[in-house]
């Protein structure tokens, strides 16, 4: 490594960080709003768009009236109470090594976390990877080890490459427990929900990559003006810009601002992968309910290393602890919708802060909850 | 004296003798050490008197720009200077695993006795215990500093009040990062240095020139950090301008690679002075002229809003809070 490569990125990442380049845009959106005379909700729907709006403090600069709402974009966040707690009664079985992605560990389940199941004594382990998971199933051929795969499209790809490396390697202990979402059907779903105020939407990056922005045009497209939009807070102001002007004159298209990294067609080597493994179920959201074909569960033929397939996941369920009172109060479902601000949440920097979180919002860096009480915080004490 | 450190020589015999003639006497011998005896005596001055200590288990223990030796005085008589003391002695005590080769050891002490003089400070007692191999990490080091404090000075991390400004004496995060790369073997093509310097003449200068009301200086947990502590006993808020805060092209390219933040990262020659808006002019010039002083510049003003709270200006025109962090960005740095 260089200076000379950092030298060059820094640059490019400069050029967009570049506050200077953003008073024109700043000024377009103010004109834009004037012309629109109404108030505007534009919707960033990835947890990596909301902390980079707050790092840079976008939502202060921008004109009254035009709000931005955090959405479902947080896999950790989204994911349902009950599948989080079926998780921790899974970890109890014989033989069982659950391997999982640091921030799960710290998700409140309705009486215990993984965390604590890991203090008591249960081989819980924190992977970077799936294939880390993988290797734990190879070193280990006599447990059963357990991969819990929480994520959109961006990290399913992944955990399809590792069960094709698991066929191959004919290892039978490593099982994949799949709560993976998908991002264009909980779009769908969120447009038709009652009370819905959502006037555009800053669609994710790193999705997109994968799935290409045409995966969006049947859900979106002629409805609600979209923007696939990237993570620097230039990206992001141009997005809102681009938005405005689609709502301006009266559009309702998927366009991509996130050019240097997202196409049309997205990634087809990583969407036949996922295809080869998984298909879309119908899931539970946090907030948001069952939606049809919102979920991706492993295909019948792989059944060999589907955990969900090889427990018997009622009578697991019929042992689950009852929902606890305080995480009744948590607000997340609604954060998640773009219907309440964290702020407004009672818990909020009270009962519930990054070091003792009441729901997932709080847990994930990338979840809404998290990324106000680290950022914004300040602003919510009347100071 | 034998290539390398053997247990003998914290035994208390004829090695452990030959090891502090040949070495600790050798480079570091003053009149109150070569008393010899089991307490180093010394008079005392008038004033209060300042007293600290840090150990120190930064490894690598040779990096650029400084090593464990000259970190070992400067964290500390910066720990004395930054609570308005004139620092004066020092006590050393080591812990050496079994099998450091000598030659390194001398160099070691070469460099602490190089950071004693510019210091102004003298080494007045110490200590060595040899460890079996693997049960300590090259060297270890730790130092005790004495001080005295002039009876007019009063400084402290609970006097900044609304109002006053926020000053910095140059480029934040170099000493992380260069530790930081020794560590992962990336040579950066502008080598980044520790900024590792004792900051008592600046500081002396600062307070020269004007009142002040805090000092502190950023190290483990970076700039961020000292002011949520400063705001947090000071029950001010703090707001930081990101565009006024120097940071050097180098460090800025690093840290995004890396993916640090600057704000965070330790350094071991800045201090933090927090001073009334009446004398903060006056200050920044007077520091902008010392060697170490040069990019000096005023960061941040301390306010009534938001009490224990630091909140960062962005270069957007946004606003956002600087937190504490949750745990370590990088061990062993220091
Ligand atoms: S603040 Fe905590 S309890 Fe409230 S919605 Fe967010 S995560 Fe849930």
């Amino acid at each position: 490594m260089t200076e000379d490569l950092s030298e060059d990125l820094s640059q490019k990442l400069r050029q967009l960080r570049d506050a200077g380049l953003a008073p024109p845009v700043l000024d377009s959106i103010k004109r834009r709003m004037r012309k629109l005379e109404r108030p505007v909700n534009l919707m960033e729907v990835c947890g990596t768009h909301t902390v980079a709006i707050s790092r840079a403090g976008l939502r202060q600069i921008l004109p009254p009236g035009l709000r931005l709402l955090s959405g479902p974009g947080c896999p950790v966040c989204v994911t349902d109470q009950q599948d989080i707690d079926t998780v921790i009664e899974l970890a109890k079985e014989p033989g069982m090594v659950l391997t999982t992605f640091g921030d799960m560990m710290r998700v409140p389940g309705s009486d215990s976390a993984l965390q604590s199941e890991k203090a008591a004594g249960r081989d819980i382990r924190v992977v970077y990877s799936p294939l880390d998971a993988l290797k734990v199933a190879r070193d280990l051929p006599d447990r059963t080890v357990m991969f819990y795969a929480v994520g959109f499209e961006t990290t399913v790809p992944m955990v399809a490459a590792t069960l094709e490396m698991a066929e191959k390697q004919g290892l039978s202990n490593f099982w994949v427990f799949s709560v993976h979402k998908t991002i264009p059907a909980a779009l769908e779903a969120l447009i038709h929900m009652e009370g819905a105020r959502i006037d555009g939407f800053i669609l994710p990056g790193h999705v997109s990559t994968i799935i290409g922005a045409n995966a969006y045009k049947p859900v979106l497209q002629g409805k609600v003006p979209a923007m696939v939009t990237g993570f620097e807070p230039l990206d992001i102001l141009r997005a809102v810009d681009l938005l405005l002007a689609q709502l301006v004159e009266g559009r309702a298209e998927v366009e991509i601002e996130y050019t240097r990294a997202v196409t049309e067609e997205g990634n087809p080597t990583a969407q036949q992968l996922m295809a080869e493994f998984f298909e879309p179920s119908d899931p539970r959201w946090r907030g948001l309910g069952i939606i049809p074909g919102s979920g991706l569960m492993l295909r019948e033929r792989h059944f060999r290393h589907d955990a969900c397939r090889r427990y018997d996941l009622a009578a697991v369920r019929s042992r689950l602890p009852a929902p606890n009172k305080l995480m009744a109060a948590c607000s997340c479902g609604e954060v998640l919708k773009g219907a309440l601000l964290p702020g407004d949440c009672k818990l909020f920097g009270r009962a519930c802060t990054p070091a003792q979180p009441v729901g997932p919002c709080m847990v994930s860096s990338e979840g809404a909850c998290a990324a106000y009480y680290m950022y914004e915080r300040h602003r919510q004490q009347g100071g | 004296m034998e290539p390398r450190i053997l247990l003998a020589h914290g035994g208390g015999g004829g090695a452990s003798h030959r090891l502090i003639q040949e070495v600790f006497y050798r480079y570091l011998g003053n009149d109150i050490l070569l008393q010899g005896n089991d307490a180093a005596v010394f008079d005392v001055v008038p004033g209060k008197l300042a007293m600290t200590t840090d150990c120190f288990v930064v490894q690598p223990i040779f990096f650029r720009g400084g090593d464990i030796g000259k970190l070992a005085v400067c964290g500390t008589v910066n720990d004395l200077a930054v609570s308005g003391a004139r620092p004066l002695y020092l006590s050393l005590g080591l812990i050496i695993e079994e099998g450091l080769p000598v030659e390194l050891l001398e160099k070691v002490v070469a460099s602490i006795a190089a950071a004693c003089l510019e210091a102004g400070v003298k080494i007045v007692t110490g200590d060595t215990k040899v460890v079996e191999k693997g049960k300590a990490d090259q060297l270890f080091i730790n130092t005790t500093g004495l001080g005295i404090i002039p009876e007019s000075v009063r400084v402290g991390g609970e006097m900044a009040r609304p109002g006053d400004l926020v000053l910095i004496n140059g480029n934040i995060g170099e000493h992380g990062l260069a530790v930081m790369s020794e560590r992962a073997g990336i040579n950066w093509e502008t080598p980044i240095l520790s900024d590792c310097a004792a900051l008592h003449g600046l500081i002396a200068e600062a307070m020269e020139a004007g009142a002040v009301h805090c000092l502190r200086d950023p190290t483990r947990g970076g700039l961020a950090t000292t002011l949520n502590e400063i705001s947090r006993q000071s029950h001010v808020g703090i707001i930081l301008e990101e565009n006024a805060i120097p940071v050097s092209g180098a460090v800025r390219g690093a840290s995004e690679m890396l993916g640090f933040d600057p704000l965070y990262l330790a350094n071991e020659g800045k201090v933090v002075v927090i001073a009334p808006p009446a004398s903060a002019k006056a200050i920044l010039e007077r520091m902008r002229r010392h060697p170490l002083g040069k990019d000096s510049a005023i960061i941040g003003e301390a306010v009534a809003e938001h009490p224990g709270l630091v909140a960062l200006k962005t270069a957007f025109g946004g606003e956002r809070l600087l937190d504490m962090l949750e745990g370590e960005m990088l061990p062993r740095i220091c």
